[in-house]
């Protein structure tokens, strides 16, 4: 840029969501509740194999129900795309993409095997009981354990995702030499995203081969490619709308299959269609892949770290080679000269996993500061003190400066507020009643990226403001944020600009995750703004006898619908009149925003926190419950303190889930997941969360984007579920390497 | 996984509905939904949820399991909140509910409870916030919640995925304060 100065009226200070009166009257409309004329209503009926082979279907009892309209199965599917590469979607992994309805193969236990459709929703749900399935069973292995010397390195990296770097110095070496050794093996179970929204694809036939879907997701640009690619559509004729997500988390990154389902039987039968997944079906697709790592870390006597090694073996698809960034963290957050980091796959007969928030970085960083927590405790080393001693100023994994790196004022700032100096590092010092007290804390890292996205915005006469892009708020506060650009980019009130998103429509953006969209949204609404600006200025200084005639752009402010002379308001020209002078009734500008090619040879960019967690753990029962949390994080420019920490306490949150209730247990006789329901699948509720206080640190970035932001869906869950560990640890003397820590490990 | 839906079937004859307006297998009940008396023709396997979304375009309210274990379905049945997916819509003949589009006031003025959620910032995606605010004016009204645990444990039927648990129960607070801690 650099940006035209203008006063920070909204960017910078809390605000409440602008959506917010939608969401709480029941009038934010998600993809489920889109209706049309005419609307059939589709159910899947999924396999109760792992592998093997479809034998037989029979679906005349189902078509023989009232109101049942059609069965699908891989029998009588229509026409779709031959080759596999056109399921690829953007953010696909290395391999070949599930097929629904493709052939009689079972890849995973749980997958669609029929769709019936029917008038009502109760008389398709009605008309799947009565589909009969015939299997021909193959032996099937869902058990990592079994796998994990087949484990390999992917040949193939996924795009996106940084590999282990190469070794550096010689990390089994100076392990061997060092005084000072810990080592560990430890476990992530399977995790289910489980958004409040459950999967749905409502498809209106618009007549004309048009259609309009209305899909569950986090980018309607890449549910369109798909559907384009798939059903051989030009994507004129395919608009995906999803103005609300009801939760994704990464969910809602790759296309789900109901959104193949659903399309495909409105094409077939001409007519409209909705298929909406069960709870227990949100357990048929994506999920957090089974972990298994082993962490040494060799040490000085003081701590000084002489040696790491972080492996890790990842579960993935027969199909696919999913990857995500497990270990590389480790190298990333401490300086050490020998350092050796790999990552591996063993192929299991489940669906392929995928991003699930941070993917990678919390199950990396509940092995990485776990370890450095026993270091601190092998050394009598206090843990800030071990993580100060060890620190890095620039990234060694990639032999780059950080665009910049707070975490030092994380740890401090943190530690203040948390009281860490009162800690007795003694386990089992600190006890109330039947419970134990314990203190731990951890380091968190993720990712500042930013990617190539566009927006447009449109400035009318009437002084309102319209600002567009693809991207989606999946609940992360994005419509607030671009709104509260747009009204600073014009001064104006945040009740005159309207945000638009999520509509295949509107300007270019990627996938909304990896905590970039902050950055690059915002970037791109900033850019369009000033173009927008920077026209009605030039209308401006047209009118006749115009005050600003002569002035500058940066001597001008714009503020309550005028531009005016900054040294002196009293010479300005209003919105109406120059657009008058210029003679249009509104000014439009789109605008793409880039990541710096130069920074990003020469940076790398992260968010970094320091989160502080105390436990009480009752003795005799083995409960745990997280009754303070401390998280001091460092990500760049804030633009909105309220959403922002909401954010972060989100992230938190899952944090605790992760750390003490959330794991989806695989029976590996049957290759199925059991507990598929809210009520067996833990995840959070109220009485789980108690004080959580979330601290921004003062961070000045301009490397990193143009608008200093870094982004902060994922900080908060990366080291909450290390620091709960090592807090339990603290507060017990157990130290347990198996998520989530649940009452057995804690008593046995 | 789940379960094959086969294991779903009931046995029994399949049932000729076409839609509750032309099955001869309907039901004729009277509701109170948000105020207005409703005269409907429900199928009796319908539940309330159900009935709300699919049949009364009344999508606030939520499905996010369909089994009672999420309280996204959550509404005011003769002012007890209550899972709308485990009602069955022809038991509640005669019934009152309050959905969350019913309880702004007919000038469009928001609840307290919903202005409070909006101020604490008590929700990201949304989608279980029209169960969270019925459940937590129900809670009010029941008068038994003072403390932040007490509310946290009451309010522990309503999962919110976001996390937004501890705005949503400084919303609850403030609400709770402005009553004098009793019911409206």
């Amino acid at each position: 840029m650099p940006p035209i100065p203008n006063a920070e009226t909204h960017v910078g200070s809390p605000r409440s969501r602008v959506d917010g009166r939608a969401k709480v009257t029941g009038g934010a409309r998600y993809s489920a509740e889109f209706t049309a004329p005419d609307l059939a209503h589709g159910y899947v009926v999924n396999s109760t194999v792992a592998k093997g082979r479809i034998t037989g279907i029979d679906t005349a009892a189902a078509l023989a129900a009232p109101g049942v309209l059609a069965v699908f199965t891989h029998e009588n599917r229509p026409r779709t795309a031959w080759f596999s590469y056109k399921y690829q979607d953007e953010v696909a992994p290395p391999g070949t993409p599930f097929r629904p309805l493709y052939d009689d193969k079972v890849v995973y236990s749980g997958q669609p095997v029929a769709l019936v459709v029917a008038e009502s929703f109760d008389a398709a749900r009605h008309g799947a009981s009565l589909v009969r399935v015939s299997y021909q069973a193959e032996a099937h292995e869902t058990d990592l354990t079994s796998r994990m010397g087949e484990a390999y390195e992917p040949p193939k990296k996924r795009s996106g995702i940084s590999p282990p770097p190469k070794p550096r110095g010689d990390a089994p070496g100076a392990y061997a030499d060092s005084p000072v050794k810990v080592s560990g093996g430890y476990w992530a179970a399977y995790e289910h995203h489980n958004p409040m929204e459950p999967h749905a694809t409502t498809v209106v036939w618009e007549g004309g081969g048009k259609l309009l879907v209305h899909d569950k997701n986090q980018g309607v640009l890449n549910a369109q490619s798909y559907v384009s690619s798939v059903f051989g559509l030009g994507k004129d004729d395919v608009r995906v709308v999803t103005p609300f997500v009801g939760g994704g988390f990464g969910s809602g990154l790759r296309p789900q299959y109901q959104l193949f389902l659903a399309v495909m039987a409105a094409l077939e039968l001409r007519r409209s269609v909705r298929v909406v997944l069960t709870r227990d079906q949100m357990f048929t697709h994506v999920y957090r892949p089974n972990t298994f790592q082993t962490v040494k870390l060799g040490a000085n006597p003081d701590g000084t770290l002489r040696s790491i090694q972080h492996h890790s073996v990842t579960g993935t698809s027969q199909f696919e080679d999913y990857q995500e960034v497990v270990v590389n963290w480790t190298g990333t957050l401490y300086h050490c000269d020998n350092v050796e980091l790999t990552q591996k796959l063993a192929k299991l007969d489940t669906y392929t996993p995928g991003d699930m928030r941070a993917p990678g970085a919390p199950t990396g960083l509940f092995a990485a500061e776990s370890a450095m927590d026993e270091l601190a405790y092998a050394t009598g080393v206090d843990p800030i003190e071990l993580r100060l001693k060890n620190y890095t100023e620039h990234d060694e994994n990639e032999g780059k400066q950080f665009s910049s790196k707070e975490l030092r004022a994380c740890y401090e700032v943190g530690a203040e507020r948390f009281g860490w100096s009162e800690r007795n590092p003694e386990p089992r010092s600190m006890r109330e009643g039947r419970e134990l007290i314990g203190w731990g804390m951890a380091s968190g890292a993720w990712e500042a990226q930013m990617m190539k996205t566009s927006a447009r915005a449109v400035l009318t006469a009437d002084g309102k403001l319209e600002v567009a892009c693809a991207t989606a708020d999946i609940g992360t506060g994005t419509y607030t944020i671009l709104t509260q650009i747009g009204a600073d980019a014009f001064g104006l009130r945040m009740e005159d600009v309207t945000t638009r998103l999520g509509d295949t429509t509107l300007p270019y953006s990627p996938v909304e995750g990896g905590s970039w969209t902050a950055a690059s949204a915002g970037t791109a609404v900033q850019l369009a703004c000033e173009a927008v600006r920077e026209k009605l200025f030039k209308h401006a200084q047209k009118a006749s006898g115009s005050p600003l005639a002569g002035a500058k752009l940066d001597a001008v402010s714009f503020a309550g619908g005028r531009i005016e002379v900054t040294a002196d308001p009293d010479r300005f020209v209003t919105i109406a009149d120059a657009m008058r002078a210029g003679g249009v009734d509104r000014l439009e500008a789109e605008e793409t925003a880039n990541p710096s090619k130069i920074d990003q040879l020469r940076y790398t960019g992260y968010t970094h926190s320091a989160i502080f967690v105390e436990v009480r753990v009752d003795e005799e029962l083995g409960v745990v419950r997280v009754t303070r949390v401390v998280d001091a994080v460092a990500a760049g420019k804030i633009l909105n303190p309220k959403t922002a920490r909401s954010q972060v306490v989100g992230g938190i949150v899952w944090g605790i889930g992760m750390a003490l209730e959330e794991e989806t247990l695989p029976d590996h006789n049957l290759g199925r997941f059991m507990n598929h329901n809210l009520a067996e699948y833990h995840v959070p509720v109220a009485a789980d969360v108690q004080g959580i206080e979330v601290i921004f640190v003062d961070e000045h970035d301009t490397k990193v984007s143009p608008i200093g932001v870094k982004g902060l869906g994922e900080i908060g869950i990366v080291g909450t579920a290390a620091a709960i560990a090592n807090a339990i640890y603290h507060a017990t003397g157990k130290r347990i390497r198996d998520m989530p820590i649940t009452i057995d490990k804690v008593l046995g | 996984m789940p379960d094959n839906p086969a294991r779903a079937a009931t046995g029994g004859p399949a049932p000729a509905r076409l839609g509750p307006a032309t099955s001869p297998q309907t039901v004729a009940i009277e509701l109170t939904i948000n105020g207005r008396p409703r005269r409907l023709a429900v199928a009796p396997w319908t539940t309330l949820l159900d009935l709300l979304r699919e049949e009364l375009d009344l999508t606030g309210t939520k499905k996010g399991c369909d089994h009672g274990q999420c309280g996204s379905c959550t509404v005011l049945l003769d002012g007890q909140r209550i899972n709308a997916c485990l009602v069955l819509a022809v038991m509640k003949d005669g019934s009152a509910v309050t959905t969350v589009e019913g309880l702004s006031g007919p000038d469009g003025a928001l609840h307290p409870m919903q202005e409070a959620f909006i101020e604490h910032d008590a929700f990201q995606c949304g989608y279980c916030t029209p169960g969270q605010i019925c459940s937590a004016v129900a809670l009010v009204e029941e008068g038994r919640a003072r403390a932040p645990d007490e509310i946290r444990e009451l309010m522990s039927g309503n999962i919110c995925r976001c996390g937004a648990y501890p705005n949503i129960v400084a919303a609850i607070q403030q609400v709770l304060a402005s009553n004098g801690g009793a019911g409206r």
